[in-house]
């Protein structure tokens, strides 16, 4: 049984990425160069191998001590959230602003602890709206507004 | 001195344009806004509104994204002093003193202690910006490769003293940090590194994205997960502004301590307006006769570590002004803001953009002079804001950010990467791992390799040029002593009961 889990999974992360990025140097062949004349390759195999060497540290401290555990993924809103802003992404250039303002808003509005539809359905149009007036006409960000195929600019 | 004088005047001379003062008003008010708001910090506003200054011209958007941090300073005071919650970390401590005095009936005295002794150091730290810098600049020049190299190694270790928790921790972090700055094409050999085949990583991750993710989108989550806690606004009718006879009295010698030390500790790599609170309000706790005040009311702990933490977040800017190194994140991102504008930071833009330099510097004062005049009659407003709840703020700040980020290049490329670092950044609130020695780490990643592989050059191949070139090898002694000093364990605990009060 784990006595301090938060540093030593904290601990696995730094040493897995740590070892990864060195690795990669590796497998790709990155030229390494000399000290004098340092290849591509030579900072970050050097960085990696210390933010592993630290990684396993960390475990082995965390071993020893006794520690918290890491409390629990609040799913809810990291998935809605995050997924609300990539959808974002994804669509805003063919849905322009408004509308991938709106979806944004609505999806990400499940993240919370209470979800009101009219409230997100009225705060996504007043942000659709407030975003247009100050990107698009205030800042003359070279934003699309609505759907190209409609034709409205 | 009449140089000196002759740079004010020019930087005067841009800072007033109509432009400029419009700017300077922009970025103040929203970062008193965001100062306010708890949940979202200058770094997430920064980082948001970067790719909006595109359009702008140099010096009017570094006017502004400057009036955010400072703006910040002096909005996170006002909650902090009327319903005990902290709008920014750098007011924590002033709501020991602050809230106290606002439940015995003197919010208004304390609000205008903290407003004057803000104005007060700004005004002392502007001063000192605009006379330090230009000599240290100098300095800067003779800066060799090394002596560049073992700065950063400086600068890193000390945000490691920042950090919270395991020193351990920070210190990968700050790893971490350099080797994802690391990510895209070497400068040197024209090589694309860890950027797996995709074209747009060979441009590297953008720190907008980063910050962004780290700050803007794993703070929504890590909020929304505590739930809309109900915040009691206490105090909405704020009566009896100006302070006593008896308060000025009282705070003065606070005030001029603070904005001292906040000077200082601003300047220092690592340092910056957190820090310089917690120690001006320690400092003045220590010097009182009578410390049994201190907690209950005393205005000088309201007037101290808020001159401590303006000053800080003034001379914050002389390093990065003079060296073009980011003693802190936000300092950082406005690195990132200079990049975008074409203008690489460092010593030469003094000389080489003295309008720009000096119009910043200009501003800032203007800023403070606005920000006084502007928060007291204001603050009824920004208390209103308050009882606005969370769940109809952070739909607001997603919408920004993802403005933001698009905006960027236009393409859904740094919208996901932003979405992955929210992750991320959610991964580090649970694993306790602090993220701003990463983002310092992640700006600096790039500059140090070429500062040390330029160094190693000159130095064919030799280590020891780091520690026989006497500026570089005081540089890192120091580093050294800071990493020995904060890793005995009489000083760990005391670094951690300093953080507990968070």
């Amino acid at each position: 049984m784990l006595k301090n889990p938060k540093d030593f999974w904290s601990g696995v992360m730094f040493a897995v990425i740590g070892f990864a990025f060195a690795i990669i140097v590796k497998v790709y062949e990155y030229p390494m160069g000399t000290a004098s004349r340092m290849g591509a390759g030579y900072f970050p195999f050097v960085l990696g191998n210390i933010m592993g060497v630290l990684g396993l540290i960390i475990i082995g401290q965390a071993l020893l001590t006794s520690g918290v555990r890491v409390s629990k993924f609040a799913w809810r809103p990291l998935v809605w959230v995050l997924s609300a802003f990539v959808i974002f992404g994804l669509i805003a250039k063919l849905a322009g602003l408004v509308i991938s303002i709106v979806v944004l808003v609505l999806i990400a509005s499940y993240g919370g602890h209470e979800h009101r539809w009219k409230e997100a359905l009225i705060a996504s149009v007043v942000l659709a709206a407030a975003s247009v007036a100050i990107f698009v006409y205030g800042l003359k960000l070279p934003f699309p507004k609505w759907p190209e195929f409609l034709g409205l600019g | 001195m009449e140089q000196l004088f002759s740079n004010l005047a020019l930087g005067f001379s841009v800072a007033l344009t109509l432009n400029n003062l419009m700017y300077c008003l922009v970025g103040c008010l929203l970062g008193t806004l965001i100062g306010v708001l708890p949940g979202i910090g200058p770094i997430a506003t920064i980082a948001m509104l970067l790719p909006a200054t595109f359009t702008l011209p140099p010096e009017s958007a570094l006017i502004m994204l400057a009036g955010i941090y400072y703006g910040a300073q002096y909005g996170g005071s006002t909650t902090a002093i009327l319903i005990n919650i902290p709008g920014e970390s750098s007011s924590v401590v002033t709501a020991l003193d602050g809230y106290q005095m606002a439940r015995q009936g003197r919010a208004g005295a304390a609000l205008a202690t903290a407003a004057l002794g803000s104005f007060f150091a700004g005004t002392v730290a502007t001063f000192l910006l605009a006379a330090a810098a230009p000599p240290l600049a100098q300095i800067a020049f003779k800066f060799g490769p090394a002596e560049y190299f073992s700065l950063m190694v400086l600068g890193l270790i000390a945000a490691v003293v920042l950090a919270h928790g395991s020193v351990l921790k920070a210190v990968a972090m700050i790893v971490l940090g350099l080797l994802l700055g690391l990510v895209g094409t070497d400068v040197n050999s024209g090589m694309a590194r860890f950027n797996f085949g995709i074209p747009e990583l060979t441009d590297g991750i953008g720190f907008v994205a980063v910050a962004m993710g780290i700050f803007g989108l794993a703070e929504i989550i890590k909020n929304l997960e505590q739930g809309d806690e109900k915040r009691e606004v206490f105090l909405t009718k704020v009566t009896n502004l100006w302070p006593t006879k008896q308060d000025f009295k009282d705070c003065w010698g606070a005030v001029l301590r603070g904005t001292g030390l906040g000077s200082l500790l601003g300047i220092l790599p690592g340092g910056g307006a957190v820090l310089a609170s917690f120690a001006a309000y320690t400092l003045e706790k220590k010097l009182a006769k009578d410390a049994s005040k201190f907690g209950k009311g005393d205005i000088r702990g309201v007037a101290a570590p808020e001159s401590a933490n303006n000053a800080a977040a003034q001379t914050s800017f002389i390093p990065l002004l003079t060296l073009g190194i980011p003693p802190n994140p936000v300092m950082a991102l406005m690195v990132g803001a200079m990049i975008i504008q074409g203008i690489q930071p460092g010593p030469q833009v003094m000389t080489e953009r003295p309008q720009l330099f000096w119009g910043m510097i200009a501003s800032m004062w203007i800023g403070n002079l606005l920000l006084v005049i502007l928060n007291l009659p204001l603050i009824g407003m920004w208390i209103k804001l308050l009882t606005v709840p969370y769940r109809m703020l952070y739909p607001a700040i997603l919408v920004f950010c993802g403005i933001g980020v698009y905006s960027l290049s236009n393409s859904p490329f740094d919208v996901v990467i932003t979405a992955m670092f929210g992750f991320v950044g959610y991964l580090f609130v649970k694993l306790d791992c602090e993220p701003a020695p990463l983002l310092l780490g992640f700006i600096l990643g790039p500059m140090m390799e070429e500062n040390l592989r330029r160094a190693m050059l000159l130095s064919r191949g030799d280590p020891m040029t780091f520690v026989t070139r006497p500026l570089s090898a005081t540089l890192l002694a120091v580093s050294l002593l800071l990493l020995i000093i904060i890793m005995l364990p009489a000083i760990r605990k005391k670094r951690e009961e300093a953080f507990v009060e968070d």
